[in-house]
């Protein structure tokens, strides 16, 4: 508990950076925001007027406070477009994302980590030379490319996959919101065909993510299965006439585990940044087809929003990874 | 005492293992045969070199020997697939994609190439002021690099460009910028196990000033894992840069870059045009795959556990 | 006696870049029931290899090329991989070097000795805990109900040697295997792990092979003792034949390189090429080192530790006391004197040695060089004072104290370019092949890097780089400590013959009062950062006052005089 408590104090400075960044980001660079949000028609009056109404004629130190203020009470701006403000944009697209994310996070770790250890206790044989081309070529492989290609294989050419409009046909209604999750909302209200559309909407795209992830974590969970392998403990379990089962389960695997789960910190940033390229790619309605969009259209509002949105979530995928870790390694657990 | 005891006690054969090793070549041309040796036996990275130098060859020389003018339109033989006289086909407003794609290596590579550099000069020396000196230079150094790294990458890259304005210059400092933790962080761990190492010790007893330390002690010994780093963070600079370019930033048409020729390519998958995404999609594909493989094998060459 | 174990004509070979190489060569190796065998030889010899091939444990690489290995009748080569796993752990059991890393860094060590219980059918899951408490016990583990929850990480390195004992014997084998088993523990911590095993392994009619590397263990607790040189045996024989009557030529070199009571330096050396003994030369009796009442404390490091540093202290105030590294020792070294300084890890020598090279800041305390009050210059700014080059060192490891990037004549030519008058490239390497020549390093060499030279090598060129400049006291930190028994003995010659002719002051920090001896006049002991007992290194070793130097003394295993 203590260990939790420690932990959730090194996010304060980590949030301030946050925060101050993304201020940066809106303020202090070149450039006039002011002109920015008026647009290019804009005349000179209506510029000064902008500015006044943002309180960019203030101090820094004045305008950071209000930026502040302003995130405290979630007020992130309005974006232009919808004229909605930009956090209820936000929320109503983030079960999108987060849908897309996990599945292919779920997919490419199903893949990933029984291939990684298969890798490395097989070193050297078929498997292995298979798990190492697959991790350097999907380290490889433009995330927008992949997913354009599997549109042209599995829509045009095959046939198998729906064309890439979204989360769900035109002719099918969305279900009821519960969860957000098309997949498990559809399933919640018992319709299965709406289920299946959903599914087959989600595939494409989450199968494109999970290549891309896929990657890293099976080259951490080969390369760290392989130091362990080697290590002085395993010997001794050998040595004990453990069976290989146990060696690379019980003891093996365990310690394994641990750079992996680091990995998955990095891994989910790939995604998170991913994600947007996808999305736009499959015409996704998540956060970061709505951020491209707004970028587009030289919208500025939502697309700090989005940066901010993002880096949030991260630090809180973060914290969560770091507790994991906890659960795994005495030695983190029992430093406090 | 006589000088004679000396020379004895100096004669005595070393016993033991202390067999001398046998490779008394000097450190160049031993790591040239090692070079050779690992090129050799791992025909992989020996592949990836040659790739690596047909790269090169396109981006200098691509603008020369490309077949077609990369911007004339030719609104007659537009969206023609692939063919003797278009081997990549052409797009919608009928630009030879073949010229398209080789007269882009040189601007996707110097992007990358420039990035790569601008960091590892930035984080690499941050990184290893940090772990050399510790105290209130690491403490710093360590909170940029959090907060930098407590955004997903390829968002913050989105949200400076945004910020910087949309210019290739702008591209260059947010790849830049996001790799930034990375060399820092390595640079950092490889100085400070060294910090009391026994031969840093050892100059220090010698005269040698903290900063002479750095610069002749630890800074040759880091400059290796750097280089590994450096060509694995190729491929990533020319994904992020295409990455941008892809939803319209940096980069701006009708000028020739990988990334927005996928861009420009994507709505006509969906009708069966395959080609005008492929090919840049392919080159830039090669070439990422060509640093990531480079990386590993010039990882290999300087391994020193490999190297026994 | 019946033979439990019988290896013949066993020949392991390695697939390695530059080809197969044979890394045991036709060893054969007999043990008998309840017979501890020692199998003893320096690095390189084959020994460990030797034992993993018994076990079938070797690498992916390494595989048994010929002769037979027979383990109570069964022919281990041709036994199954499933009746091996069946075997180890049952039958034959093995401990290993540095038990910390021998054992799985996030299981509890209670369930590490379950594991091996339920997977030899000894417990089942419900007296499996008992069964490991009870073994917890047996290796005399205080408070075993509450260490069987203990990870790795919590314990020391003697404790996690007795867990990894306690592994090896849960299910009662017959042969243990023991390679190295005290390699890294302290002395003290040594005999009570040794004495340990020995007591186990004859209570239940065991038979043991201890691999080592150190004689004196080997005579201490072995009835026979193999002698192993590059990969082949040379010498079987009964402990006591091969202590009081070695034959091979190879064993009587090792057995004279090995430091015991009454041994003498040249004594060392091998027969023959040992120079006359050189009358022990007293200290000049002006005195050069002067150390005052140095004390060093670090902070405890606590939970608040994180707290503090990120709001700058305040909120968590710090009761506990500072930790006292070097707790207040005053000692004085004369020109031409050697001091040893001895002790068992954490006693405060590196942090006392470290001080007066004036590479750290002493909290409290006087160093005088030569009536110069060096202690009052800080570690920072003394690479720039003219007295750096009067104390020089001499480090522990000779790899790590060699930038793997300089040749062995820059490495040596570095103190040269820094602090000397000499200029020019030419005269810099007539002093280096100066150097060289005098601490018997071909001039062949000098071109060469680290990883091409020799451990005996290596040190050779870390000592030549602390004489560059003819320093007047020179540091030695447990200078043979990283290398092989014969070539510590040249080593150590080496030093001494190097002190008479450039009339040097060492101090000799080290953790083996033999090989301390040998080389100084006076010795400290040092514990828990105080002095315990100061005298000549004949009084402390012969009539030792305090208790803990007679413990550590008794501790020390030595071949019979």
């Amino acid at each position: 508990m203590r260990a939790v408590a420690r932990r959730l104090a090194t996010i304060v400075p980590t949030l301030i950076g946050v925060v101050i960044v993304t201020f940066l980001l809106t303020r202090v660079l070149p450039g006039d925001p002011a002109a920015y949000f008026a647009g290019p028609t804009a005349d000179q009056a209506s510029i000064d007027q902008i500015r006044a109404a943002l309180g960019l004629d203030q101090p820094l130190p004045v305008q950071f406070a209000a930026y502040v203020k302003d995130l405290a009470t979630g007020n992130l701006g309005n974006a232009l477009s919808t004229g909605q403000p930009v956090l209820t944009e936000l929320a109503a697209r983030l079960p999108a994302s987060a849908e897309l994310t996990l599945t292919a996070l779920l997919i490419s770790m199903s893949i990933a980590i029984p291939l990684g250890i298969l890798a490395a206790v097989k070193e050297g044989s078929f498997i292995d030379h298979v798990c190492r081309v697959v991790t350097t070529a999907g380290v490889s492989l433009p995330v927008f490319f992949t997913g354009l290609l599997f549109v042209y294989v599995f829509y045009y050419l095959l046939g198998w996959a729906p064309a890439p409009v979204g989360r769900l046909d035109v002719y099918f209604t969305e279900p009821e919101r519960i969860t957000g999750f098309f997949t498990i909302d559809s399933l919640l209200a018992g319709d299965l065909e709406t289920f299946r559309a959903a599914a087959s909407q989600l595939f494409l795209p989450a199968a494109t993510l999970a290549l891309f992830s896929l990657a890293p974590i099976a080259r951490m969970t080969r390369a760290s299965m392989l130091s362990v392998l080697s290590s002085e403990f395993i010997r001794t379990a050998r040595a004990a006439g453990l069976r290989s089962r146990t060696v690379i389960l019980a003891y093996a695997f365990r310690n394994a585990m641990l750079p992996v789960v680091t990995t998955l910190g990095m891994v989910f940033s790939f995604l998170l940044g991913a994600n947007v390229l996808v999305e736009k790619v499959f015409a996704w309605p998540g956060v970061g087809s709505f951020a491209v969009e707004a970028l587009i259209q030289s919208d500025y509002a939502p697309v700090q929003g989005f940066v901010l949105a993002m880096a949030l979530l991260y630090v809180a995928l973060n914290l969560v990874i770091d507790l994991v870790y906890g659960l795994i390694d005495p030695r983190v657990r029992l430093e406090a | 005492m006589s000088n004679v005891d000396l020379s004895v006690a100096a004669a005595a054969p070393l016993p033991g293992p202390a067999a001398t090793p046998a490779r008394p070549a000097t450190g160049f041309a031993a790591a040239l045969s090692h070079a050779r040796y690992v090129a050799t036996s791992n025909p992989v990275t020996g592949f990836a070199f040659a790739l690596f130098f047909l790269i090169t060859l396109a981006a200098i020389v691509g603008p020369v020997i490309a077949p077609y003018d990369p911007l004339a339109s030719d609104t007659a033989a537009a969206l023609q697939p692939p063919s003797a006289a278009h081997w990549f086909g052409t797009d919608q407003v009928g630009r030879d994609i073949f010229s398209r794609v080789l007269v882009a290596t040189r601007l996707d590579l110097v992007i990358a190439i420039c990035s790569v550099a601008l960091v590892f000069c930035l984080g690499g020396f941050a990184g290893i002021c940090a772990g050399f000196f510790g105290g209130w230079t690491d403490r710093i150094m360590s909170r940029v690099s959090d907060t930098i790294m407590a955004f997903p990458l390829f968002v913050l890259a989105m949200g400076i460009v945004a910020a910087l304005g949309n210019t290739v210059t702008n591209i260059v400092i947010a790849t830049a910028i996001v790799n930034f933790p990375l060399y820092q962080r390595i640079a950092r761990a490889e100085a400070n196990i060294r910090r009391e190492a026994g031969f840093v010790q050892a100059a220090r007893l010698t005269g040698n000033s903290e900063m002479r330390i750095l610069l002749t002690q630890i800074l040759p010994n880091i400059m290796p894992i750097m280089a590994v780093q450096m060509s694995l963070t190729m491929g990533y600079a020319i994904l992020n840069a295409a990455g941008l370019s892809f939803i319209g930033l940096g980069v701006k048409p009708p000028t020739p870059e990988w990334g927005i020729m996928v861009a420009e390519g994507a709505g006509f998958i969906i009708s069966g045009e395959w080609w005008i995404a492929l090919f840049p999609g392919l080159a830039l594909m090669i070439a990422v795959f060509c640093f990531n493989l480079l990386g590993d094998g010039l990882r290999d060459i300087i391994d020193p556990q490999r190297r026994t | 006696m019946s033979t439990l174990l019988d290896v013949k004509a066993l020949t392991v070979e390695f697939a390695t870049r530059r080809g197969t190489v044979q890394a045991v060569k036709r060893v054969d190796l007999e043990v008998a029931k309840g017979e501890t065998v020692g199998v003893v030889g320096e690095s390189g010899s084959g020994k460990s290899v030797t034992s993993y091939a018994v076990m079938r444990i070797l690498d992916r690489a390494g595989r048994i090329a010929d002769g037979s290995v027979a383990f109570s009748g069964l022919d281990l080569r041709a036994a199954t991989e499933r009746q091996m796993t069946d075997l180890r752990g049952r039958e034959i059991s093995m401990i290993f070097q540095n038990p910390r890393m021998a054992l799985n860094p996030i299981r509890k060590v209670g369930r590490q000795i379950e594991d091996v219980l339920r997977r030899h059918a000894q417990a089942g899951s419900m007296d499996a805990r008992a069964k490991a408490i009870e073994m917890l016990t047996q290796v005399r583990i205080a408070r075993p109900e509450e260490r069987y929850h203990a990870y790795p990480f919590e314990l020391s390195g003697g404790m996690c040697q007795r867990i990894v004992i306690a592994l090896a014997l849960a299910c009662r084998p017959q042969l243990l295997i023991a390679d190295e088993p005290t390699t890294g523990l302290d002395v003290t911590t040594q005999k009570a792990v040794m004495d340990l095993v020995s007591e186990l392994t004859k209570a239940r009619g065991m038979s043991t092979i201890l691999i080592t590397h150190d004689l004196g263990l080997a005579a201490a607790y072995c009835d026979k003792v193999v002698v192993m040189k590059k990969g082949e045996v040379v010498e079987t024989a009964g402990a006591r034949e091969v202590f009081a009557a070695p034959k091979d030529d190879y064993t009587k070199r090792l057995m004279r390189a090995t430091p015991r009571p009454g041994s003498t330096l040249r004594g060392l050396l091998p027969e023959g090429t040992a120079p006359a003994e050189r009358p022990a030369a007293a200290g000049s009796g002006e005195t050069l080192l002067k150390v005052e009442g140095l004390l060093k404390e670090y902070p405890r490091q606590g939970v608040s530790k994180t707290w503090r540093q990120m709001f700058g202290g305040g909120a968590a105030a710090t009761d506990e006391a500072p930790f006292r590294a070097v707790d207040g020792i005053s000692f004085e070294i004369a020109r031409g004197e050697s001091l040893g300084l001895v002790g068992e890890s954490g006693c405060g020598k590196s942090t006392t040695s470290m001080m007066v090279m004036r590479l750290l800041d002493p909290t409290a305390g006087k160093i005088t060089l030569g009536g110069d009050d060096i202690g009052a210059i800080p570690a920072r700014s003394f690479a720039a004072s003219k007295h750096r080059r009067r104390i020089q060192m001499v480090f522990q490891d000779p790899t790590d104290s060699l930038n793997p990037r300089f040749t062995a004549a820059r490495a040596i030519a570095d103190p040269l370019l820094r602090m000397s008058a000499l200029k020019g490239r030419h005269a810099i390497r007539t002093r280096c092949e100066e150097l060289a020549t005098l601490v018997g390093l071909p001039l062949d060499l000098l071109d060469r890097f680290p990883h091409q030279l020799s451990g005996g090598q290596k040190a050779r060129v870390g000592i030549a780089r602390a004489i560059a400049l003819d320093p007047e006291l020179v540091i030695l930190d447990e200078p043979t400590a990283a290398l092989d028994v014969s070539v510590q003995a040249v080593v150590l010659n080496l030093l001494d013959d190097l002190k008479a002719k450039l009339g040097m002051s060492y101090l000799f920090v080290s953790h083996d009062l033999h090989v301390v001896r040998l080389l100084c006049d006076r010795v400290i002991v040092m514990r828990q950062g105080r002095i315990v007992e100061e005298g000549t290194s004949e009084k402390v070793l012969e009539a030792p006052e305090a208790d803990y130097t007679r413990e550590l003394i008794s501790a020390i295993p030595h071949p019979p005089v």
